[in-house]
């Protein structure tokens, strides 16, 4: 373990590379070159306030400025995550060539995925500010959370990212169930609502351990309050086992791909 | 450290033979069925074979090693347990320093980004750091000749330039321990004989390389020893002249016609003005008789003589019909011999000569024989290419602003060994 991660810190370069490839070769093939980096996140906003105003319709209540700033703190990670893992699953199908014929440590593919979807994260959130500032949300000492929350997000989608990325690898029908699972994983994760409004039963929702950390992004960003400490660790403790289980894992299967792919 | 450079000690590889489970649904079915009905998992369909077997030796620091076999003998197996893409069944391997390997010279491409993107691509995936790759970057875009085009996507090269940018990236990391394939067999001539040199170049420096070729020469050339490979077996390891040499007593499968041919060759020997023969200097005289006998009546009756390279281009082309020996004519059990003679104006190395007896005015093949022969040509002087045009400087001179002239060098004919 410790050798594989000493390995890997030696072709640091090489994940800068990777993932200043994939962004690159990304924008260059789109025509609407950055706008596609905002595009999904854009829809998933709209759908978000449409189900938001859906609520506030049936509950009498106006729509205010900030559950839409909720719906849009949430919903550009979701987006991420969404996207990474979907990335990253291909990543080692889709560089058979330099899986077969070059030595290097392969988690750099799903790890260059995850960084690339995050670049276009970087790219979202700076229209997020924008809209943040003229929503007039204001800044607070919490926000120094954000970035613990993120690292915890990212840690658990390369975790996702290398198991997906290895498993579709050896099984080629994984891509499709992962498909299923980020299609239909919004429902069953508090994005376009939260879980105040689900009641008591909504505690249920934050065993998704997505949940807590979105849950703690708009905490934080929007309401100015700390996230819930317990629950933040619950996400925390799923991460790590995320990454390194499927580090330990996706080493373990590393020898086998270029017979097997 | 050690003077080993690299070190195989009883490495075995498996490989599975027919259908494995490649999606899980097909696997699942497979696994309640094992679960449930006791059914064998993938019961039947494994057929296991040995890729390679009980292979061990050693290379020295700044030694070259060459491996020679068919193919199917396993050398691409070796070479991807060498470069650690692949892990042995069984055995250790041990490797001092940094090894790289030149496999495929143009995997870590990729067709939008620029020949200068892509060499930094490449440059790190081979394991070089951005700033080595900065300090070598003129040398690798001199030694490729794409000056012009390093800005752009790679997409629009053509594959000889594709080829060429991707040695040229390779060929600059500077390993401990090189491991070359049949990389040479890009680019154009000129071209490749450039990457022998660079490779040359590179073992003079003191890099160990493993080094894995059809091309018998370029073994010959660069490894003082070579080790020779069949069916996954090490028969051999020794110097690589003896190991050629058992290489070339090995059969050969050669087409062998089929019984129903009108017309059969059957001889092709080739000789110098001593005997039989297959090594010859550039420049000298070989005869080629060939006989050929026919089953049926066949008329307009031609035989055909080429040579090709290594590469299997062909090099010359002649026939007994374009050189004025009229049509032949031959009844059900008769011969015809012929004797063509050549002068070998070919260059250093290896050259089949192949032949053909055919009918001239329906261009139909009777029988052929690709190869027939095997010619080893050797010569002394530097000349790079398939021919050889004697060249020789016959005058050197440093010239001063027109008028006077100093004689550098008065040479004398470098031909005259």
């Amino acid at each position: 373990m410790k050798e594989e991660l000493q390995e890997l810190y030696k072709y640091r370069e090489l994940l800068y590379m990777i993932t200043y490839r994939d962004i690159k070769v990304r924008y260059k093939q789109s025509i609407m070159g950055f706008l596609w980096a905002i595009l999904m996140p854009i829809l998933i906003v709209m759908s978000g306030i449409v189900v938001r105003y859906a609520y506030a319709m049936v509950g009498h209540a106006p729509l205010k400025t900030a559950d839409i700033a909720e719906v849009a703190i949430k919903s550009i990670p979701w987006a991420f995550i969404v996207s990474s893992i979907r990335f990253s699953c291909n990543s080692l199908t889709n560089n058979r060539d330099l899986v077969v014929k070059i030595y290097f440590p392969k988690e750099i593919f799903p790890m260059a995925a995850v960084l690339a979807c995050f670049f276009d994260f970087l790219v979202a959130c700076a229209a997020l500010v924008i809209f943040l500032v003229v929503a007039k949300i204001g800044l607070s000492i919490y926000l120094l959370w954000v970035p613990v929350l993120l690292v915890t997000v990212v840690m658990m989608c390369v975790g996702i990212g290398m198991l997906v990325s290895a498993a579709s690898l050896f099984f080629r029908d994984v891509k499709y169930i992962v498909e299923i699972f980020l299609t239909f994983g919004i429902f069953f994760t508090p994005v376009f609502y939260n879980i105040r409004m689900l009641g008591d039963r909504g505690k249920l929702l934050l065993l998704n351990p997505i949940a807590p950390l979105l849950e703690g992004l708009s905490a934080t960003v929007v309401h100015h309050q700390s996230p819930d400490v317990h629950w933040y660790l619950y996400s925390l403790v799923f991460s790590l086992a995320a990454f390194l289980g499927g580090f330990i894992l996706f080493k373990d299967l590393e020898p086998a791909f270029a017979e097997s792919i | 450290m050690s003077d080993i450079a690299l070190r195989m000690e009883h490495i075995y590889k498996k490989f599975r033979k027919g259908e494995t489970y490649n999606s899980l649904r097909d696997l699942l079915p497979a696994i309640t069925g094992k679960m449930f009905r006791g059914q064998e998992l993938n019961a039947g369909d494994v057929r296991e074979f040995w890729a390679l077997q009980d292979i061990s030796f050693e290379v020295k620091r700044g030694e070259a090693l060459g491996i020679i076999g068919r193919n199917g003998a396993g050398k691409s197996t070796a070479l991807k347990i060498l470069s650690r893409i692949m892990k042995p069944t069984k055995g250790l391997m041990v490797v001092n320093g940094r090894l790289s390997a030149l496999l495929e010279v143009t995997a870590g491409f990729h067709p939008d980004l620029t020949g200068m993107e892509n060499i930094f691509l490449h440059g790190t995936i081979l394991g070089m750091s951005k700033r080595e790759i900065q300090s070598k970057l003129d040398q690798i875009i001199a030694f490729s000749g794409l000056e012009e085009f390093i800005e752009t996507p790679v997409k629009r090269y053509s594959s000889g330039m594709y080829a060429r940018l991707g040695f040229s990236v390779a060929a600059h990391v500077d390993p401990d321990v090189l491991v070359v394939d049949e990389v040479l067999s890009v680019g154009d001539f000129v071209f490749q004989q450039r990457c022998m040199d660079r490779i040359r170049s590179i073992i003079k420096a003191g890099t160990t390389v493993l080094f894995v070729s059809h091309n018998l020469k370029s073994v010959t050339e660069i490894c003082e020893r070579s080790m020779l490979l069949e069916h996954g077996k090490m028969l051999l390891l020794a110097e690589t002249n003896t190991v050629i040499q058992e290489y070339l007593k090995s059969p050969v499968t050669l087409a062998t016609p089929q019984e129903n041919r009108p017309v059969l060759l059957s001889s092709v020997r080739v000789r110098d003005d001593s005997g039989e023969q297959t090594t010859f200097e550039s420049g000298q005289t070989a005869w080629v008789d060939i006989e050929v006998t026919a089953r049926e009546r066949v008329d307009k009756l031609a035989i055909s003589l080429w040579l090709r390279d290594e590469r299997e281009y062909e090099i010359f082309d002649t026939s007994t019909e374009r050189l004025g020996c009229g049509s032949i004519t031959l009844q059900p059990g008769q011969s015809y011999r012929c004797t063509f003679e050549l002068t070998l104006n070919v260059a250093h190395g290896k050259f089949e000569l192949c032949t053909e007896a055919f009918q001239c005015e329906l261009e139909k093949i009777y029988d052929h024989k690709v190869p027939a022969a095997t010619l080893f040509v050797g010569s002394s002087m530097a000349v790079r290419g398939a021919v050889n045009c004697f060249p020789r400087v016959i005058e050197s001179l440093v010239c001063n602003g027109g008028t006077k002239c100093t004689t550098i060098t008065s040479l004398s004919n470098p031909l005259e060994l």
